[in-house]
């Protein structure tokens, strides 16, 4: 994004003391122009303000729930199938639970795993990735083959089978799900690093006899992190996504550990009469995945240069 | 051309090679006792190990994969632990319902997303362009099993206008099989009624199938319309006084469906692999439903045999879209 920071900076070492001022001046401007930027389109707020409240929910949503005693697993019998009113916004479910207060707390599991399940992979196909196209050779050869594969294979069912054979468990699912998702990191991430490695200050680096590993991480990687972050702010949604599908064909997450589209899978077959069984969690689902997306694309116009329309 | 297309095919050979290694070394590495689970509760130790070495499972993982693979290439697939037919038998029975969904679903998300795509690129930064990529964002974030639901309640249960699943009548015969698309066999008989009602059970999941391609096309049209639409010879056609409506349809469309084309493609075989959901929502008896099935039973012969059979259609898909780069864009050359 800006010039001089590409240049100087990975340098590592500044001769002249006012030159680091100045890079970090040229970097401050190159952010604060970013965020007026971010700042200038609705869109990108109304994201953010959604990932805010989304994220708010999800680490307190538990605190706050109106009935924290449905959320352990608790029933109320007496109160089946109640429709929304003031005191249950949302209704009750086939339990008499408060279908609010699991959606609250269904927040925590869902941005949890959606967050988790990014990071894996980030980290995950940032190393292959960098490995790859910083290396180069059979080793290059090798990573993309198997990344190629993995693309090739259906995501969803990958991930389903992965989960189905590691057991039920909100763990066992992100692994699950992460372990499909790397390939399109690495791909990024190895496509920046070959772009980068014949830059000057790469050769400079050299020159003064840095190890590779510390060319490759100290150098290169800081240099090509803002596509990284904008694809894992759009990732985020999807992961979510993801989640909530493996929930709602039943591998995943159990009950009682509410989840959304668990949730929406059980309250199925109680739709067309207790309808907001179903709808409420959907609802959350899509707030949530659609806060994520606005976010994302906000952060790529300001982000990526390339994609700026 | 030809040359072309022979060296991709021949190069899927490794590719589907690969798949089946790492689906099998994936069934084999996990925890979980498929046999154990296909022989019921009650099966005494003998009884899971006679259906172990019934099929096979009971060898070194080497010789489970050598007698897969070789069985694979005389177009054998397996036998499912579970339902104890062949693989291949299944797949057949299920691909048509599949095809002809995810079909469905692109050709509703192509008729509509490449002309919202073009409108929004015209109208660029005034209402119908905010309006659409608004909408456009919000498809993509909805959770097709999600749409699939609220579509169920609305159409098949309250309005009850269109079947709540499932891909025909029970009470009623399906058409002769020709294509295994019940819309098409239907046409063939000349039976118009079976047409009708095919048509009223794809409807639905279809619909909820195409929500995110169309918006995805109509992002990529839009973009790339933007771009072409930046040439100087639609300067050039606008100085010669060609009317906005000429230079749009004539010349912009063409030149920027070309980079859509690969977005369609790609979404192609995405859909194929995430029927899942929605043939979950609607009872629709395809593959998605099927590998459902497969996996919740550790039944890993079908699983395996869905994965490769997507991946192939994935490919190919690919394929044919880079074949027909060359027929809309004649500059492309095929190295």
């Amino acid at each position: 994004m800006s010039e001089p920071s590409k240049q100087v900076s990975p340098m590592g070492v500044a001769a002249d003391p006012m030159e680091d001022i100045a890079v970090e001046s040229a970097r401050r401007l190159a952010w604060r122009r970013a965020v007026f930027r971010f700042r200038q389109s609705s869109l990108s707020m109304l994201g953010l303000a959604m990932v805010l409240a989304v994220l708010f929910v999800a680490v307190f949503g538990s605190a706050l729930a109106p009935f924290p005693e449905h959320i352990a697993g608790g029933v109320d019998t007496g109160n089946r199938f109640m429709p929304p009113s003031l005191a249950h916004p949302f209704g009750t479910n086939e339990l008499g639970q408060d279908v609010l207060s699991l959606v609250m707390a269904g927040t925590r599991v869902s941005v949890l795993a959606g967050l988790g399940i990014v990071l894996i992979a980030t980290v995950l196909g940032t190393v292959i990735g960098a490995v790859a196209g910083f290396f180069g050779g059979w080793l290059d050869e090798v990573l993309m083959r198997i990344s190629d594969l993995q693309l090739t294979i259906p995501g969803l069912i990958f991930a389903m089978a992965v989960a189905a054979a590691l057991g039920a468990g909100l763990f066992n699912m992100v692994i699950a799900i992460s372990l499909g998702w790397w390939p399109g990191f690495a791909r990024l991430v190895r496509g920046e690093v070959l772009a980068k490695r014949e830059e000057t200050f790469v050769v400079a680096a050299y020159a003064i006899g840095a190890h590779p590993l510390r060319i490759l991480f100290r150098h290169i990687l800081p240099n090509i992190i803002s596509p990284v972050i904008v694809k894992m702010s759009l990732d985020i949604g999807f992961a979510i996504l993801t989640v909530a599908s493996l929930g709602f064909v039943g591998i995943g997450v159990r009950p009682p550990t509410p989840e959304w589209g668990t949730l929406l899978s059980i309250s199925r077959s109680y739709m067309p009469d207790f309808w907001w069984t179903a709808v409420f969690p959907g609802l959350a689902m899509f707030f949530a995945i659609f806060g994520f997306n606005l976010l994302g694309d906000g952060l790529r116009d300001v982000l990526d240069p390339r994609a700026r329309r | 051309m030809l040359r072309f297309i022979i060296r991709r095919i021949i190069m899927l050979i490794p590719v589907l090679f690969g798949l089946t290694v790492m689906m099998f070394i994936i069934a084999r590495l996990l925890p979980g006792d498929p046999v154990a689970l296909a022989a019921g509760p009650n099966a005494t130790h003998e009884e899971i190990a006679a259906l172990a070495a019934e099929f096979g499972m009971d060898q070194p993982m080497i010789v489970q994969y050598w007698t897969y693979a070789s069985g694979l290439l005389q177009g054998d697939f397996g036998v499912s632990i579970f339902t104890r037919r062949p693989v291949l038998t299944d797949i057949l029975t299920y691909l048509p319902a599949t095809l002809e969904l995810v079909f469905a679903a692109m050709a509703l998300s192509i008729a509509l997303g490449i002309p919202l795509g073009l409108m929004t690129a015209v109208y660029r930064n005034r209402w119908p362009d905010y309006l659409a990529r608004v909408l456009a964002l919000a498809s993509i974030s909805m959770p097709r099993f999600f749409l699939g639901l609220l579509l169920q309640l609305c159409f098949a249960m309250w309005l009850m206008t269109f079947p709540l699943g499932g891909r025909f009548p029970i009470i009623y015969e399906y058409p002769p099989f020709v294509t295994g698309f019940l819309t098409l066999d239907a046409l063939i008989a000349g039976d118009l009624e079976s047409f009708w009602l095919a048509c009223r059970h794809l409807a639905l999941p279809a619909i909820a199938m195409s929500l995110s391609p169309l918006a995805t096309i109509m992002r990529m049209m839009r973009a790339s319309t933007i771009e072409v639409l930046q040439h100087d010879y639609v300067t050039t056609a606008r100085a010669v006084g060609l009317s906005q409506r000429r230079i749009v349809f004539k010349y912009v469309a063409k030149n920027a469906v070309s980079a859509t084309l690969t977005v369609i493609g790609l979404y192609f075989g995405w859909l194929l692999g995430g029927t899942v959901l929605v043939e979950t929502v609607f009872d629709w008896p395809g593959l998605g439903l099927y590998a459902t099935q497969a996996i919740v039973a550790q039944d890993f012969m079908p699983v395996i045999g869905v994965a490769l059979v997507i991946g192939l259609l994935f490919v190919l898909s690919n394929l044919v879209i880079d074949v027909l780069y060359g027929v809309i864009n004649p500059k492309v050359r095929y190295a």
